[in-house]
């Protein structure tokens, strides 16, 4: 396979850099001062400390033994992700681009958040070194994820309520852009996921990798051999092409994103943007999008915030069209039914966005041999969920 | 679309409405007020549904156009109606996706047969625009491409050698949107644009509401761009015939006081 992406950001056809030119200027200079730092020595090692004394990296690779005898079939090990500080993997990313806007001598950070795990993150770390934080989110998303407004409020991070368009990540994404676009001399715009102009899905990338790059050795360690399959959702898709990408040229390795099937892809109601979508321009990037005959982008629906996104990450439209990943669908309620299968079989409360990875996990196990290895990307923790599961299951809390 | 203006040594007011706000029929009737206000160029936004670069008064409009059942092919019937009565030249104004969704190729063919005359796209920088500027060309269209307050000298290099039609010049880094200022800085960077890198016209727009700040910039531009000032007085009105009369009557006095202004810059 060839390195992507190519200089102007290019995976085949998706990606580049459709941005207005005044941002044009800042991505070239994020894009410079990256290529500079990234393999930097000096930068690495201060990198590789946050992650393992703040964050708390290695994660675990944990067998789940009694999810598998569930599931019936293949071996299924879970990458706890869910257990990095503040809960999520996006952390991994955001600790990268805080050390980077830190050389840079930015002072303010913006960023856009869906579930709210990517607006935590940032909140977090922007605390950490002091730096000013705003955050825009979705009217609708602050609603369902009240618990993690409170923490960014917490944090010190001012919470931008979004009422445009449908109210959910796109449109927070629509205004952190327009922030950046007027404050674009002292701001650094912290992207959740790898989409965005270039050199955006690059970085994020990089910085996720870390999930793979740990998960190969351990799985090496344990089992004495690659994986199987790897799993992981996919909305953005920051934790599927951080697990996933240590192990691309591994031919044998399979590898299945799962988008968030909503209702059912039938019902239109879902947010799978390569299952259900078509290609097309947004925030920056040429990927896969949910729009309509017209070239205007539509809601999308998903019971999980995090993965509420009407687009996908570039590189994941190239690996869908060169067939190196597969990509499926899982409903809102077979999610459930994965959030409430390992909650009740390993004690473990997932994240309704990884809860999709672990319903689809279980289907594929069943299908293959009990001598066979699955990597299921844990990405998050379920804390945040409480109230949507809790309505979805008819409890009052 | 400067030749004219040029031989008269006079600078270009250029006026932004959003095609469909409140519907086709008014956008047409407002065009050609516009014209006989004083516009020069018409800037015709093409409504989509996540415009980035737009600050609340475009987005509204958008939002309304696009619930009203605009579409780009209704944008083009319009550009094509317009031009049974008026050579008044035409830009269009947009986002790429909806383009992109129309298909590059059929997208100028169309615009082309409508009588526009040239197309901005904010989300589609230079780098980008190759298989769309092939397009525009073999049709004879403008694409016409941005310079902002962050442009450096590669940028302003880049742009200049890209660009026909006229260079447009962002005055504010920000989003659309009406200001009570302008930045300072432009003058001195629409001269060196048009000193060291381009013989085209430059227009500025972004944040002009007055025909103070017109004058001012027809001081050293050769065109100035107004647009979220006229859609919040299109957007004042409600939807009624009465109403609309009554706006096209105030469309009429912002924009000849904003020729005005231009005169005697």
């Amino acid at each position: 396979m060839k390195n992507l992406p190519d200089k102007l950001g290019h995976y085949g056809i998706y990606g580049g850099r459709y941005i207005s030119e005044t941002l044009m200027p800042a991505v070239i200079e994020l894009e410079k001062e990256y290529l500079k730092w990234r393999r930097h020595p000096a930068f690495l090692a201060e990198l590789r400390y946050y992650l393992s004394e703040y964050i708390g990296r290695p994660t675990p690779l944990y067998f789940a033994e009694r999810l598998t005898k569930k599931a019936g079939g293949a071996k299924i090990f879970l990458k706890r992700e869910d257990l990095c500080h503040t809960g999520a993997h996006k952390v991994n990313n955001t600790m990268g681009q805080i050390l980077l806007a830190k050389r840079m001598g930015k002072k303010r950070i913006i960023a856009e958040t869906g579930a709210g795990q990517h607006g935590v993150a940032t909140a977090t770390v922007a605390a950490m070194f002091g730096l000013e934080c705003v955050v825009y989110m979705g009217e609708d998303d602050i609603k369902r994820q009240m618990p993690n407004v409170f923490r960014m409020k917490l944090l010190g991070a001012k919470v931008v309520p979004v009422t445009s368009g449908s109210r959910t990540l796109k449109d927070a994404m629509n205004e952190a852009l327009r922030d950046w676009v007027t404050n674009v001399y002292n701001t650094f715009y912290i992207i959740g996921t790898v989409a965005g102009p270039h050199p955006y899905p690059l970085m994020v990338r990089e910085f996720q990798s870390v999930i793979g790059t740990e998960a190969r050795r351990q799985i090496k360690k344990i089992t004495k051999r690659l994986p199987d399959l790897l799993v992981a959702c996919v909305g953005g898709g920051s934790n599927a092409l951080g697990l996933f990408h240590p192990f691309i040229k591994d031919k044998n390795v399979r590898m299945t994103g799962v988008e968030a099937g909503g209702y059912g892809l039938s019902t239109g109601k879902h947010a799978a943007s390569i299952s259900g979508g078509s290609v097309g321009v947004l925030h920056g990037n040429k990927t896969y999008l949910l729009q309509d005959k017209r070239g205007q982008i539509i809601d999308t629906h998903s019971i999980s915030a995090g993965l509420d996104y009407p687009g996908v990450g570039p590189e994941h439209a190239y690996l869908h069209d060169i067939g190196r990943v597969q990509y499926v669908t899982i409903t809102d309620k077979e999610a459930l039914n994965g959030f409430e299968a390992l909650t009740l079989s390993e004690g473990i409360i997932p994240a309704l966005e990884s809860s999709h990875a672990i319903a689809y996990a279980m289907k594929a196990a069943k299908k293959m041999d009990k001598k066979e290895v699955i990597i299921v990307n844990l990405s998050g923790r379920g804390d945040k969920d409480l109230n949507t599961v809790s309505k979805a299951f008819g409890f009052e809390i | 679309m400067f030749d004219e203006l040029r031989l008269k040594g006079q600078k270009a007011l250029i006026a932004f409405i959003t095609a469909g706000d409140p519907d086709f029929p008014t956008t047409e009737r407002i065009i050609h007020v516009l014209e006989d206000s004083g516009a020069d160029i018409i800037e015709l936004g093409i409504p989509f549904s996540d415009p980035m670069a737009d600050g609340p008064t475009i987005q509204g409009s958008y939002e309304r156009a696009l619930s009203g059942g605009a579409t780009l092919e209704g944008v083009l019937k319009l550009v094509k109606d317009v031009r049974r009565k008026s050579q008044v030249p035409i830009v269009l104004f947009g986002y790429y996706n909806p383009i992109l969704s129309c298909g590059l190729k059929r997208f100028a063919c169309s615009a082309k047969a409508a009588g526009a005359d040239g197309v901005l796209v904010v989300d589609l920088p230079p780098e980008e625009a190759d298989d769309f500027k092939r397009e525009l060309d073999k049709e004879g269209l403008d694409l016409i491409f941005l310079l902002t307050p962050t442009s450096d000298e590669g940028r302003m290099r880049l742009v200049s050698r890209r660009a026909s039609g006229f260079i447009y010049f962002v005055s504010v880094t920000g989003v659309t949107g009406a200001r009570a200022a302008l930045s300072r800085g432009v003058a001195a960077h629409v001269k060196k644009i048009k000193k060291d890198y381009t013989g085209l016209p430059v227009g500025v727009g972004f944040g002009i509401s007055t025909p103070r700040q017109a004058r001012e910039v027809a001081c050293f531009a050769d065109a100035v761009v107004v647009g979220s000032a006229i859609i919040n007085i299109i957007s004042r009105h409600k939807d009624t015939a009465g109403e609309s009369v009554k706006m096209l009557g105030e469309v009429s006095r912002f924009v000849s006081g904003l020729k005005k202004g231009i005169m005697r810059a």
